[in-house]
């Protein structure tokens, strides 16, 4: 499978205004490839979803889009706290969100469910005290 | 129903995101849980919300929808407003209350 391009965005921590935008350069770059608009929409959820915990939960990371003939593969990886237990955070309404970000209508327990739910491919690594890597597929 | 129209049927005051008042508005999504409305509220809702952080640009955006609608008055912060325009988002405020305006717009004829 031939790879077409690939993009790179860092992401950093606790940046609530730049926060969405390598998802929506990401989604800018679909449109021009004429992707359709509702596998852009699900490529958007996720990638939305994977760029705000990097910029609640981590110490900062980058969000890199692979775009091949047939799908994108993103992953959105950190350096942070990582996940103790990632059966528990993959539960809906699970959330160790700071109060501020609550109040900001973050931390509501979904994002992790929701880029499962969005993608064709869902993979998730994490080491305490280290890292979290998700990477995620979506087929056009 | 365009945006305009809304705001003017609605007498609300627009903080910002001029250039977009032409857009199509269908339907209403009223809620402030962001991930909520990130999967699912569809494009060219009109999205009620009180949060007023620069977040909710980039959602309305990401999502396509036709405005957002804050109620009961609140003040939006600067760079929300600024990124707004940017993005030709409407960003339209009232007095009334999420509850009210549901109603009202339901009044309109705006379904669901
Ligand atoms: N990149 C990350 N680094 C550290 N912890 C994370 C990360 N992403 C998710 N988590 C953990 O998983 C939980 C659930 O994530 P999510 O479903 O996105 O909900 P929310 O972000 O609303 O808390 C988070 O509250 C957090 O404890
Ligand atoms: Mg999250």
């Amino acid at each position: 499978m031939q790879e077409l391009l690939s993009i790179k965005y860092d992401v950093e921590s606790g940046d609530f205004i730049r926060g969405g935008e390598a998802s929506s350069s990401i989604k800018k770059l679909l449109q021009q490839l004429g992707i359709k608009a509702d596998i852009i929409k699900r490529i958007c959820v996720a990638c939305y979803e994977a760029e705000m915990n990097i910029v609640i939960h981590s110490l900062g990371g980058y969000i890199e889009a692979k775009i091949f003939n047939n799908k994108i593969e993103i992953v959105a990886k950190d350096k942070g706290p990582g996940i103790e237990n990632i059966d528990l955070a993959m539960k809906e309404g699970y959330s160790t969100a700071p109060e501020y970000a609550r109040e900001m209508g973050f931390g509501g327990g979904m994002g992790l469910p929701n880029m499962k739910k969005s993608c064709d491919e869902f993979y998730i690594e994490s080491k305490i005290g280290e890292y979290t890597e998700v990477r995620m597929v979506v087929y056009f | 129903m365009k945006v305009k129209d809304i705001m003017n049927s609605l007498n609300l005051k627009i903080l910002a995101g001029e250039n977009g008042l032409d857009k199509d508005a269908r339907g209403v999504y009223c809620c402030d849980l962001l991930s909520w409305v990130m999967s699912h509220a569809k494009s060219q809702n009109v999205w009620i919300t009180v949060q007023i952080h620069t977040n909710i640009v980039a959602i309305a955006s990401l999502l396509e929808l036709s405005c957002i609608i804050i109620p009961e008055s609140i003040e939006v912060e600067e760079n929300t407003l600024e990124k707004a325009n940017e993005e030709n988002i409407p960003i339209l405020q009232s007095d009334l209350t999420s509850y009210q305006l549901c109603v009202k717009l339901n009044q309109l004829g705006i379904d669901e």
